[in-house]
């Protein structure tokens, strides 16, 4: 059934600050809205529960790429259009330019936002695996002030983060250090554009000479959240890459994911895919 | 500005023209257009994003106008399929649909044109699969896709010609 119009509010406040004291005047009451490329699908379907929302896809302040000798500094409300034609982005961290490429088509691309991707929280999301390899950091901010967390403890179980309800992420922080790392993305989906990943695989590896010196492995839409695979990781630390090893790493990581059937694919395929990505990385 | 009843009064163009709209702010602007303003050649195909068949650009950017909220069009230049022709004279991407078959049911069609005219502005010269990612996010249930990716490659020709 359709939502009924007069039930739902959407404000547009001036400016930050009056949006910070909308969220915090009776927190969980409010919530933001920014390109609406998730909320308004639930909306039209609607599925739509909760009411009051309060517009930011026009601040300013929420918006631009910076970059520093040490770091990339993204506004929450950069779009996969802004991703895919930053040039630091593309030469230093193509995986999320490769997933803000694949991230439905070019009209989804110019609405949808980067911590819109991260807030929403789907264990499919397509840049979450990637910003977890490249150890993102979030900015949170509310009217109490600024925070900023680690993007690897940010999903705590399916649709659920650390950040509270007076918060919204304001900026996403990459660290420039990706120097000497080999990386791999990859999304299986039904098609490449406009699906919703079954696996969504992103990994990065720094070798010293024939070992293995770092590994960072993550994945999309094998588990309740998207997740960072330590274990697999730590097998393969200071280790050839040899089929054995290969294995053995294939192995660590069917234990490590928890796939589901669902609509999308079934569990049984999501692993095997899952391990066949971790190969393919390693063997390329 | 806000009413009594839950309605806001925003400002925005649609096609060259100012548009003052009386509207809930999340009603979709894909509604607004079709049943407030009557523009009804943007059409509703899935209603969720998936199919481009709401396609319009909003400021020069394609956008689905099912996902949109019409309270973020305040003061924005909205551009829909009416907008496109320039009297009885039609776009190159137009004409190329229909001199190569590249409609047939025709609810495709408008924001297919939108998305060809998008891609043409963006890359004046794109390649076979450039022409199928720009497309991508615009399904087409009768054509098979070729007829319409030929009409974008003679728009290119005709427009350069």
């Amino acid at each position: 059934m359709r939502a009924n119009l007069p039930e739902y509010e959407l404000k547009s406040p001036k400016n930050i600050s009056e949006v910070l004291a909308l969220l915090a005047d009776d927190p969980g009451v409010w919530k933001p809205f920014a390109g609406g490329t998730d909320v308004m699908v639930l909306f039209e379907a609607g599925l739509l529960t909760h009411k009051k929302f309060v517009n930011i896809w026009n601040l300013q302040v929420l918006k631009g790429i910076e970059t520093t000798n040490d770091h990339i500094t993204l506004g929450g409300l950069t779009t996969y259009t802004e991703v895919q034609r930053n040039g630091v982005l593309s030469d230093e961290f193509p995986m999320l330019c490769q997933a803000a490429c694949e991230t439905g088509g070019i009209a989804i691309q110019n609405r949808g936002t980067l911590a819109g991707n991260i807030a929403n929280a789907s264990p499919a999301g397509d840049s979450p695996p990637a910003l977890l390899v490249y150890e993102a950091e979030l900015e949170l901010i509310s009217s109490k002030g600024a925070r900023w967390v680690s993007y690897t403890d940010f999903h705590t179980d399916y649709k659920k983060t650390i950040m509270r309800e007076d918060e919204l992420i304001s900026r996403i922080r990459l660290p420039r250090t990706m120097a000497g790392w080999r990386q791999y993305y990859r999304k299986v989906g039904t098609r490449k554009a406009q699906a919703i990943s079954k696996v969504c695989f992103a990994g990065a590896v720094r070798m010293e000479e024939t070992h293995v010196g770092e590994i960072r492995i993550a994945l999309g839409s094998v588990a309740p959240t998207v997740i960072r695979c330590h274990a697999t990781e730590k097998i393969l630390t200071g280790q050839e890459l040899n089929p054995e090893m290969i294995d053995a790493a294939r192995a660590e990581l069917s234990r490590e994911v928890k796939p589901i059937d669902d609509i999308r694919s079934t569990a049984n395929y999501r692993l095997r895919v899952a391990t066949n990505l971790l190969e393919e990385f390693l063997r390329a | 500005m806000s009413e009594g009843d839950g309605k806001i009064v925003l400002s925005c163009s649609v096609n060259g023209e100012p548009q003052l709209l009386n509207v809930y702010p999340m009603a979709r602007l894909l509604d607004v257009l079709r049943e407030e303003l009557r523009f009804t050649g943007t059409k509703e195909g899935c209603g969720e994003g998936e199919c481009g068949a709401c396609s319009v650009l909003i400021d020069g950017l394609l956008v689905n106008s099912c996902l949109v909220p019409v309270l973020q069009m305040a003061g924005a230049e909205i551009r829909t399929i009416e907008g496109v022709a320039n009297g009885e004279q039609l776009h190159a991407v137009q004409q190329a649909f229909i001199e190569y078959g590249g409609a047939q049911c025709g609810i495709c069609t408008p924001g297919m044109v939108l998305a060809a005219i998008n891609l043409l502005d963006r890359n004046p010269n794109p390649d076979e699969s450039e022409i199928r990612e720009g497309l991508a996010g615009n399904l087409c249930r009768c054509t098979g896709y070729i007829k319409i990716f030929e009409a974008v490659v003679r728009a290119c020709q005709n427009s350069k010609a």
